[in-house]
């Protein structure tokens, strides 16, 4: 039994079935990657793992350490272990970086919050008192928000497009941050359609359309998304049943 | 304990005022009960029937290094606390000033300040007026500016209430803004219970090059309400300004907000911006997603937008 266990998810919005009969088994401990063309249904499906707002009504069952995560808020879930990363990090006004991590720390000890921006790339003498807003750049928050993540120690990671505004010398971070988390025992889902971040993942599932159609160990996956789906015809239209081999 | 020492403690200014190169004046209600001046900075009181008059220069060519300390205070429960001031800083000088408002113990009082403050050329003038306040909400808070910014001056502003409630305050400046000159001004006030808070700040930008700058940071909670006019009028080349105005409402408070820009030089350019609403979702859900709940998480976004 995994971690984390959807059962045949279903999500409707404005009448269109955004997310349909997905049912994953995700492993405690490992790096699981969630891949896919825009428009697949995975940010939404990290969404509703998350409870956020508009995600919450959701047919079939999600169940977190075998508990029934229906009804549950964004903190309950947050407390029970499970934390989210934007792939757009949110900007606090007037919130320093300081403020943010003691905000996500268990203990707010300085040592812990200064080795997370260590492990993310960020020197903590020139960010601890900077902002957390417009001032920082789109990679510097979304190293922010890794930091915060660190410094919370989840048990379940769910990480949206990670290295999305990050540089090619900041993407080893983010990536070292990931080994980080999988050593101190967390279990990470990332949403990525990038075959470098998919490659940081053991186990993948691909999506398309809404629908899982295909899961295994990257090895499998890889080759299918680089030679099938990129690019894909199918962004936001609903899926002709084809033939997909390996399901 | 004595008056002064009351207030100087609730200001937090004890050992600041131990520095013989720190100016400043205390007043407790109507009545001057400690002060000290420095080279450059002079300061004449009198007393008036229902108020205090205070004359404050700073001479040609003078910078005051150290900040000085205003500590415009109330002992006592029940008062009116009226201050005339009038403020000449002359050409080429420099101040910054911390004004601590305290009402620690306020169950009805009314503290009124009447200020002209006239910035002199290529002079430096910046105000930081912190609040502290019972938590009664017994107090009306009346200040009234009109500032006069010579050629290449810097005039800046800023209000906050670290402590307490607001009660009732109105705020009214307006500014005039000679060549070259900077202004900017700054509130950020939360308020809560049946508090009321407006706000109007207005500046001219006259002179050529002038820049103007107005921005509000308010969160109203429970019952209270908000009302912000903002407004910039350009009328020289090379004029610019930006009106911000941000306010974040929980529960049944009201917010208002009223940002006027006027144009009247087509090289002059201003823009303006204004928010009202909720506390942002997402800012909301990521901090949620940390484990904070709802409240705390509302709690920590607001004292942001304040800090």
């Amino acid at each position: 039994m995994g971690i984390l266990e959807l059962e045949n998810v279903s999500l409707v919005l404005n009448n269109q079935a955004i997310l349909d009969g997905i049912t994953l088994d995700i492993w405690e401990g490992h790096i699981h990657a969630v891949v896919g063309p825009n428009g697949a249904g995975k940010t939404t499906l990290a969404a509703v793992i998350m409870g956020l707002k508009g995600y919450e009504h959701f047919g079939g069952e999600i169940r977190f350490d075998g508990q029934s995560l229906r009804g549950m808020s964004v903190s309950d879930r947050a407390k029970a272990g499970i934390t989210m990363g934007w792939q757009e990090p949110a900007r606090f006004e007037g919130l320093t970086v300081r403020q943010f991590l003691n905000a996500s720390s268990r203990n707010g000890k300085d040592s812990e919050i200064e080795e997370a921006m260590a492990q993310v790339g960020l020197r903590p003498e020139v960010y601890l008192s900077r902002a957390v807003d417009r001032t920082l750049s789109g990679g510097e928050r979304k190293k922010v928000e890794l930091a915060s993540i660190l410094v919370m120690k989840p048990r379940l990671l769910l990480l949206d497009e990670p290295d999305s505004g990050i540089d090619v010398a900041s993407l080893e971070n983010i990536f070292n941050a990931l080994k980080q988390l999988k050593r101190n025992g967390a279990t990470v889902l990332l949403i990525t359609h990038s075959n470098a971040v998919l490659r940081q993942a053991e186990h993948a599932f691909l999506m398309c359309c809404g629908r899982q159609i295909m899961k295994g160990d990257i090895e499998k996956i890889l080759p299918y998304f680089e030679g099938e789906c990129i690019p894909c015809d199918h962004k936001n239209r609903p899926l002709v049943e084809t033939e997909v081999p390996g399901l | 304990m004595k008056n002064a020492e009351i207030l100087v403690q609730a200001a937090g200014i004890d050992d600041a005022l131990q520095d013989s190169e720190t100016a400043h004046l205390v007043l407790d209600v109507n009545k001057v009960v400690q002060s000290h001046l420095v080279p450059g900075l002079r300061i004449e009181t009198s007393e008036e029937k229902g108020g205090i008059r205070a004359e404050i220069r700073v001479e040609d060519g003078a910078n005051i290094v150290k900040r000085v300390h205003l500590c415009f205070g109330v002992t006592q429960p029940e008062a009116i606390q009226r201050i005339i001031l009038n403020i000449q800083i002359g050409s080429e000088a420099g101040i910054d000033v911390l004004a601590h408002c305290v009402f620690p113990q306020a169950v009805d009082i009314e503290h009124i300040m009447d200020a002209e403050i006239t910035v002199g050329e290529g002079s430096r003038y910046s105000y930081l007026e912190s609040h502290v306040h019972s938590d009664d909400g017994g107090l009306k808070v009346l200040p009234k500016a009109r500032i006069t910014l010579g050629e290449r001056s810097r005039f800046k502003t800023e209000f906050q209430l670290v402590r307490g409630r607001v009660g009732y305050m109105d705020i009214d400046y307006e500014a005039i803004c000679g060549e070259e000159s900077v202004l900017e001004m700054l509130s950020k006030i939360s308020g809560r219970e049946d508090d009321y808070i407006k706000i109007r700040e207005v500046a001219f930008l006259q002179g050529k090059g002038a820049r103007g700058y107005l921005t509000s940071r308010v969160a109203v909670r429970d019952r209270a309400r908000a009302e912000v006019y903002n407004k910039l009028v350009a009328t020289a080349a090379g004029a610019r300004g930006h009106v911000d105005c941000k306010e974040i409402i929980k529960d049944q408070g009201v917010a208002s907000a009223v940002p006027v820009v006027e144009v009247r030089h087509p090289q002059a350019h201003i823009t303006h911006e204004a928010a009202i609403g909720s506390v942002d979702n997402k800012q909301l859900e990521t901090l949620m997603s940390r484990g904070l709940d709802e409240d705390s998480a509302s709690d920590l976004i607001i004292a942001g937008l304040l800090a």
